[in-house]
């Protein structure tokens, strides 16, 4: 066995040729295994979009839907509460919620379709606590002016969802996708555009 | 980028011998020139293991061992899971491919004596193999949880119940319970994905080990290493790597020719890799008509079932046990029971040339029987009664080995190998 | 290599001798049928058949509404109106309000879920159990069936196929076809086997005879389907496979080839 005669650059060029097409046939294999660890039919059944009938909400009461196994915030606010969410702006880290995970159809100082219900993702954008509902002014801080309180590591957020200056959390709560599917009832998971 | 990298393999290198072992198993291990296809399923086991390790750790991810969600957790996996069915398929076929390259494996090493000194260690870790793949196969069988896996469990716990003595409570012992159950389903889930393939992986690594301390037998039977050239390389050897890797990857494709053809055309195989009745659930109150192992052990239980024998006042059930776990176990002795002076049956005498085809087709018809149901007629003799001569044929091979190899006349055996 | 191939197809070949063994129907032989699962019209039919004849008693526990629509080519808002049960939603399982216990209580036995019905029994099997019900007072619903004696559930289909009677065997010539009368050329029949054959009543049943088949064949095909949901992408999957394999298998041959050329 000695080199003479040996072609080298064609045992180079099959052998590149062969892992090139074996490599190919090795990412094939990967697909199923890689799939398989999106949600499965069931997941996503368990996970599809929820109906909320809005009528059954009071102003200034909130309640907790759920939708793929995460706690959404409905809140009614009250004509005040609109008011006093404007005034606050310079203490708030993303008022206009530029980094902030929201539809579009959800992006201004309310940050909802209608200014009166704030339909938000009860976890918080620091890791993961569900903040709870102080609605009551000075309750956590002097100047508290009502809003969500983190319990785990103390993030404040207002009742539009929006994060303060000086907390952990680093954007604003999550706005679920969500649209009006008559005037009191919602549909929450879905785009309006896509139903 | 390369410089890197060699520079990271000589860092490890002057810490773990990668090179060295690179070396002693694939670059300057020498294997005969004159492998034939039969010396494909060796690495073909190696690949199937790799396969049903990969899929089986993926399937752990969405079976649920209880006796209430493991039936719908198999269907929840072949239609809620992306692509799941896939990773199903590509196990259950594989259980099957597993044992049909095994089988090929050993009857290589039947024909050209691999078994016979120096490579003893080798057979016995191959045997060990062969035990603890039939332990998984039918462990792995039991989880689906189907009418199949019920009863097979059943009858298999029962022929523990055959030992003298004790058999009753080690019976119950197995089981953990008063009959096949969830308790049992669980544990076997637990040896079936954790135990036994630790057994396997090591003993999968000491053949191997044993193997290449010794070197590779070939068609001809001859040791290569007794003809050296100055260097010390074998004259007959050459290379594993690249001769036998760039020969393998070949046998590789064609293997997986047939076996995606049936993952993807034929994944029950007509009901023998995956069987009708066992897309039943369990039901412990109602058996299925014909009750018959997966195909890779029906030789074993065509003996099983053949045996009536009721020797020393001991029960017909106890001589099945002893008679089926005898043809297992006997392999075991191989090594010692050639005489021949000769490895390959290329020089043994006409009766080693005879017994080997006959035993191979003895082993097939057993197999046949074994998945049939046991009345009626086979080529219009009684099923049990040719059942009964198959298996002492098939004994006969064993026993009779030492007369035969020691007297038959050998043909003499080349100094170098022979390409054919 | 040939010899590779040669060997591989030795091994399977006594495999694929014990599979064309097949599945028997009962006493009887089993029509030959086949099902076409590209015809997504027999398949919206016959889950439409299922749904209004089957679903009250045997649920398809493991088959999902929304994914059977799909594959079916069913709109959701039709499955939603016409096809669900109960207060399903679209992503559901495809149960049925009717508990084990009841089921037990009013078949003898529970009816069983049929979701794998058409891997369990294969697809001529149903057929020709669906086309082998009877009229026999002695069973508490009037109905018995050749394939499978003293079956607990009543003739599901009778309003659709109308009533059959049961008949004696033809009897076997020696040729192994039907014995027939030297005069008239009539078939004649076995008087061993009294009941070895249905016959359909004329006029009975709201279906003619080949509407009848259809139906049945329709509602096979359904099951077939929802036995195994993925047999169409498995089959194509496969080619593309196969196909790659090749490719590959070119390949790794031809350097092979350029290594052992070093091998004398």
């Amino acid at each position: 066995m000695s080199d003479g005669g040996v072609n080298q650059s064609r045992r180079y060029f099959l052998t590149a040729a062969t892992a090139a097409v074996g490599a190919v046939g090795a990412a094939a294999v990967a697909v199923p295994f890689v799939k398989s660890w999106t949600p499965s039919a069931k997941a996503k059944a368990a996970g599809a979009p929820v109906k909320f009938d809005l009528s059954k909400l009071e102003p200034g009461q909130i309640t907790t839907v759920e939708w793929r196994g995460k706690p959404v915030y409905v809140l009614r606010r009250t004509p005040a509460v609109l008011e006093d969410i404007k005034a606050q702006e310079d203490k708030l880290k993303d008022p206009e919620s530029a980094g902030s995970i929201q539809p579009d159809y959800a992006k201004g100082p309310f940050r909802s379709i209608k200014d009166e219900f704030l339909i938000t993702v009860g976890l918080c954008t620091h890791l993961g606590c569900a903040p709870k509902y102080r609605p009551e002014a000075g309750s956590i801080t002097p100047d508290w002016r009502g809003g969500f309180f983190c319990p785990c590591h103390g993030s404040m957020f207002d009742l539009a969802g929006r994060v303060y200056k000086s907390v952990p959390a680093p954007t604003n709560l999550e706005i679920p996708p969500h649209f009006y599917e008559s005037d009191s009832v919602i549909v929450i998971g879905l785009d309006g555009g896509a139903a | 980028m390369i410089k890197l990298l060699v520079g990271l393999r000589d860092w490890v290198d002057a810490r773990l011998p990668i090179m060295r072992a690179w070396d002693t198993h694939m670059g300057k291990y020498y294997a005969p020139k004159n492998f034939n296809f039969w010396y494909f399923f060796g690495v073909l086991s190696l690949f199937v293991l790799v396969n049903q390790l990969l899929t089986g750790i993926w399937l752990t991810m969405s079976y649920v061992p209880s006796a209430e969600a493991a039936f719908a957790s198999v269907e929840y996996i072949m239609r809620d899971v992306e692509m799941g069915w896939l990773i199903r398929y590509l196990h259950s076929t594989g259980a099957s491919a597993f044992f049909a390259v095994v089988y090929l494996h050993m009857f290589r090493g039947l024909m050209y004596g691999s078994y016979k000194k120096p490579r003893e260690l080798v057979w016995i870790f191959g045997m060990l193999i062969y035990l603890a793949l039939m332990a998984e196969g039918f462990l792995g069988y039991v989880l689906p949880w189907g009418q199949m896996s019920y009863w097979g469990a059943q009858v298999i716990v029962s022929l523990f119940g055959a030992i003298p003595v004790i058999g009753p409570d080690l019976e119950q012992w197995v089981r953990g319970d008063y009959l096949i159950s969830g308790i049992t389903l669980n544990r076997f889930f637990a040896l079936h994905v954790v135990a036994v393939p630790i057994i396997l992986l090591a003993l999968v690594v000491l053949h191997l080990l044993a193997l290449h301390e010794v070197g590779s037998n070939n068609p001809d039977g001859i040791e290569i290493k007794k003809n050296k050239d100055a260097n010390g390389i074998p004259k007959d050897g050459i290379a594993f790597h690249p001769y036998y890797t760039v020969h393998d990857i070949v046998g590789v494709v064609v293997f997986l020719f047939v076996f995606c053809a049936i993952v993807f055309f034929a994944p029950e195989m007509g009901g023998y890799f995956i069987e009708y009745a066992n897309f039943e659930e369990a039901n412990a109150l109602k058996t299925p008509d014909h009750i018959a192992p997966v195909w890779y052990y029906t030789p074993f239980y065509a003996m099983l079932r053949a045996t009536t024998l009721e020797w020393f006042g001991l029960s017909s059930k106890f001589w099945g046990f002893v008679v089926m776990g005898g043809a297992v176990a006997i392999f075991f002795v191989l090594p010692w029971i050639d005489r021949s002076p000769v490895k390959s049956w290329r020089y043994k005498g006409l009766a080693t040339k005879i017994a080997i085809p006959v035993f191979a087709v003895v082993f097939l018809i057993l197999g046949y029987l074994g998945a049939i149901p046991a009345e009626g007629t086979f080529l219009g003799m009684e099923r049990k009664a040719a059942a009964q001569y198959l298996t002492i044929v098939y004994f006969a091979f064993f026993f009779l080995m030492p007369i035969y190899t020691s007297l038959e006349s050998t043909k003499p055996v080349p100094e170098r190998v022979t390409m054919r | 290599m040939k010899k590779l191939i040669l060997a591989c197809l030795l091994v399977m070949a006594p495999v694929a001798a014990l599979a064309a063994g097949g599945k028997s129907c009962g006493k009887i032989e089993c029509d030959a049928f086949d099902v076409d699962l590209h015809d997504k019209a027999a398949l919206q039919r016959g889950a439409q058949v299922y749904m209004n004849y089957c679903m009250g008693c045997h649920a398809l526990r493991y088959a999902r509404y929304e994914r059977t629509a799909n594959d079916l080519g069913i709109p959701a808002e039709m499955v939603q109106g016409n096809l669900m049960f109960g207060d399903s939603k679209i992503g559901d399982l495809m149960q049925n309000a009717l508990p084990d216990a009841q089921g037990k209580k009013w078949f003898g036995a529970a009816p069983p879920d049929l979701t794998l019905i058409a891997r369990r029994r294969g697809p001529e099997w149903l057929y020709t159990y669906l086309h082998s019900f009877y009229v026999d007072p002695a069973r508490p619903y009037g109905a018995n069936n050749l394939v499978f004696p003293d079956v607990g559930m009543p003739h599901a289909l009778y309003e659709l196929q109308g009533q059959q009677v049961c008949k004696p065997a033809w009897k076997i010539a020696a040729n192994g076809g039907i014995a027939r009368d030297p005069v008239t050329y009539e078939n004649l029949e076995d008087e061993h086997y009294p009941c070895g054959r249905v016959e359909h009543v004329a006029g009975t049943g709201q279906l003619t005879p080949e509407e009848y088949d259809r139906t049945v064949a329709d509602l096979v095909s359904f099951l077939e389907y929802v036995g195994e949901p993925m047999q169409l992408e498995r089959q194509r999957i496969g080619i593309f496979t196969m196909l790659f394999l090749l490719l590959l298998l070119i390949v790794a041959w031809m350097l092979n080839r350029e290594y052992w050329k070093d091998v004398h």
